[in-house]
């Protein structure tokens, strides 16, 4: 690249980060932050236990319990054995090699994309990785992060370092407001559609223009959380006043003169107004609506207001053959109406929507209303600060007199490896991120929805939105 | 990990193809927290048959894996590669490999020898025939042999430079890496000192 050519954020974010490159080779990449769970961390240490490697920096990770860890009774064993051993095999590593744990019972536990910017541990133009492909969550911050398997979460343990291409960038512009009622979620669910699920394979996508600019930085997690479902290696947006003002003054957030010399950098990391982005998309926010999936991945959506499709309204002969066999397993007829799709099972949480502003607006939508008969509503919270402070706004209350389930913070139900399992055959509306055939349990059939989708799902029985409560 | 130069040992003939990570090691035993102990998987479906090559003792201690073509194809899961280890295995030799499971072996340290058709095809009959015999994989000069007088077998295997100069020098991803830890820490030092951790000193 000539050096008359201004840069992207996220050229400017890895170029910061580069701690080695030659030709022909991949760039050495420094990260500045490496979170930990108990299901992809034990072999990585047992590999460092093996080779007689410390952890390089433990200063610069982070372990929290929350793929496998029950729900209710966490004050208890864990009863699953394979769950037990993970939590127990994290905790001896993570004692035996000096890194930082938030276990199962301590007030800082929960999904790692949630604690990460809760404590302010996440901030503008960093690297930040961890064994979970949702850790793109974090690039809400303006930072590169991105998930990674076992044999690297090794890697980074030891070096704090990773090999790594430079991947291609990509600007998605969306202009114009949301329409009232009409979430981030939604906006993320119709990108997804729009370009399939493999659109974003190879990039860094950075999020722009006025409707993102307008979110909230919880908003804008979900957007982040969600770019892997439409294939993008990492997802990132560009950091303002909003992001500021999230983080200043939490734990690890800097403070005093440190504070004003990290917003004066985080302000440079805006891409520039010459730089060149390999791809772009732009979409309109002012014509979003409620969106909802009906089939077996993220892309196969729909607005709420519209009808199951037809394997016949695709012209690609494999998005037939797909949709046809996502009918199937979600036993979806085509042209019936999203709105009548009959909902036995609600849940609120996950890393894309387990955030104390997202338990807000769905308490706020069921209050003083009932769960519908044949539904089940289970509300989780993504941290136990969340489940603290939604408890201290007596948000828990509100979803208990309407009946719902009021549990502890965990994955739970995003990815049925703890006891929170569909039943096969069983139909959800979930504020999660994946709706892969068995994801929520073996035959689950999960739709993926917004948090206002979602709680007024709850109170009619039937995918529906706010709108449509009396 | 430790280097590789020249590897001599009993031979093990697996008279199949295709065979997947899903029959390398089952998904059930994936469960364990370790990178050790996963020999007990390794091919758990066939394991209980006792005409299955791995119940004959002339093989016990056996070290050199001959399969047919298609060897790891499936799933990516490094346990396939850590089964064999764990078992004793220090080599693989077939005709095709799954290019993930060749990946996850230069990684893991164990030779994954790419021998042409025929060559796998008079191994396998050698072993039959000799059954306990040993093969040479001789990784500085990327032959294979083994066989005496008339069943002699020497050919070449196919193994990328990249992967050979990893084994011969027994580096892993880590190891290499590591060998820029200057580099590192030159980088480290210039990292501002607002940046956050985890835990303070
Ligand atoms: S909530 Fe779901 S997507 Fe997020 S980290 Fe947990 S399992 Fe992964």
């Amino acid at each position: 690249m000539s050096q008359s050519t201004g840069r992207t954020l996220s050229e400017k974010v890895w170029d910061e980060h580069v701690v080695r490159s030659a030709a022909g080779e991949p760039d050495l990449l420094y990260i500045d932050l490496h979170l930990i769970h108990e299901v992809t961390s034990p072999q990585a240490f047992d590999g460092l236990r093996l080779a007689g490697r410390p952890v390089r920096r433990p200063d610069l990770t982070l372990a929290t319990e929350d793929h496998n860890v029950p729900t209710i009774d966490w004050d208890k064993p864990i009863a699953d054995p394979v769950s037990r051993t993970q939590v127990e095999t994290l905790r001896t590593n993570a004692e035996e090699f000096g890194v930082r744990l938030h276990p199962l019972g301590d007030i800082e536990q929960g999904i790692v994309h949630i604690i990460g910017p809760q404590l302010g541990l996440t901030q503008p133009g960093m690297t930040i990785v961890c064994g979970d492909s949702h850790t793109s969550t974090h690039g809400a911050f303006g930072s590169i992060a991105f998930g990674i398997g076992t044999s690297e979460v090794e890697h980074v343990l030891a070096t704090q370092t990773l090999m790594q291409a430079k991947p291609k960038t990509m600007a998605v512009t969306i202009n114009g407001s949301l329409p009232e009622g009409v979430t981030a979620k939604d906006m993320v669910l119709t990108l997804i559609t729009h370009t399939g699920t493999g659109g974003g394979q190879g990039y860094i996508v950075e999020y722009r223009g006025q409707a993102i600019r307008e979110l909230s930085m919880e908003g804008r997690m979900t957007v982040c959380n969600m770019s892997i479902e439409w294939g993008a290696k990492a997802g990132l947006i560009a950091p303002d006043q909003t992001t500021f003002d999230y983080l200043e003054g939490r734990p690890e957030a800097p403070k005093g003169d440190d504070w004003d010399a990290a917003v004066a950098h985080w302000k440079t990391l805006v891409t520039d107004d010459d730089a060149v982005f390999d791809e772009e998309i732009v979409l309109d926010a002012s014509e979003m609506t409620p969106f909802v999936t009906w089939g077996t991945n993220p892309g196969q959506g729909v607005q709420l207001g519209g009808l199951v499709p037809s394997p016949d309204d695709f012209e690609e002969p494999a998005d037939k053959v797909a949709a046809e066999k996502a009918l199937t397993y979600m036993g979806l007829e085509a042209g019936t109406p999203m709105r009548e799709v009959k909902v036995d099972t609600v849940f609120v949480g996950s890393c894309t929507n387990g955030r104390i502003e997202d338990l807000r607006v769905a308490a706020d939508i069921v209050k003083g209303r009932k769960v519908a008969d044949d539904t089940r509503l289970l509300v989780v919270p993504g941290s136990v600060r969340v489940r603290l402070q939604a408890e201290q706004e007596g948000l828990d209350v509100v979803f208990k007199e309407a009946g719902a389930e009021w549990r502890g913070a965990g994955c739970s139900m995003c990815l049925g490896m703890n006891p929170d399992q569909l039943t096969p055959g069983e139909r959800s509306a979930s504020t999660s991120n994946r709706n892969f055939e068995g994801r929520q349990g073996k035959g689950g059939r999960t739709h993926l929805v917004s948090v206002p989708v979602a709680a007024a799902t709850a109170i009619r029985g039937t995918l529906s939105s706010p709108a449509d409560l009396a | 990990m430790d280097k590789f130069t020249s590897h001599t040992g009993i031979g093990v003939p697996l008279r199949r193809s295709n065979v997947d990570t899903d029959q390398i090691i089952p998904a059930v035993y994936l469960k364990r927290v370790t990178r050790s102990g996963f020999e007990d998987g390794l091919f758990a479906a066939w394991r209980n048959d006792p005409a299955f090559v791995l119940n004959n003792p002339v093989y016990d201690g056996g070290s050199v894996l001959v399969a047919g073509p298609d060897f790891g194809t499936g799933s990516s899961r490094e346990h396939a590669v850590w089964a064999l280890q764990n078992y004793g295995f220090k080599a693989v030799i077939s005709s095709r490999f799954a290019d993930i499971f060749r990946g996850n072996s230069g990684k893991a340290g164990l030779l994954a020898a790419q021998v042409d058709e025929k060559v796998a095809q008079r191994l396998l009959d050698l072993l039959d025939e000799e059954p306990g015999a040993t093969i040479t994989v001789d990784l500085e000069s990327r032959t294979v042999r083994a066989g005496s007088g008339e069943n002699a077998i020497e050919d070449s295997f196919d193994i990328d430079d990249y992967t050979r100069w990893r084994l011969l020098e027994g580096l892993d991803d880590v190891g290499i890496t590591l060998g820029h830890a200057d580099d590192i820490t030159t980088y480290e030092a210039t990292r501002p000192s607002w940046k956050p951790v985890t835990q303070r000193a």
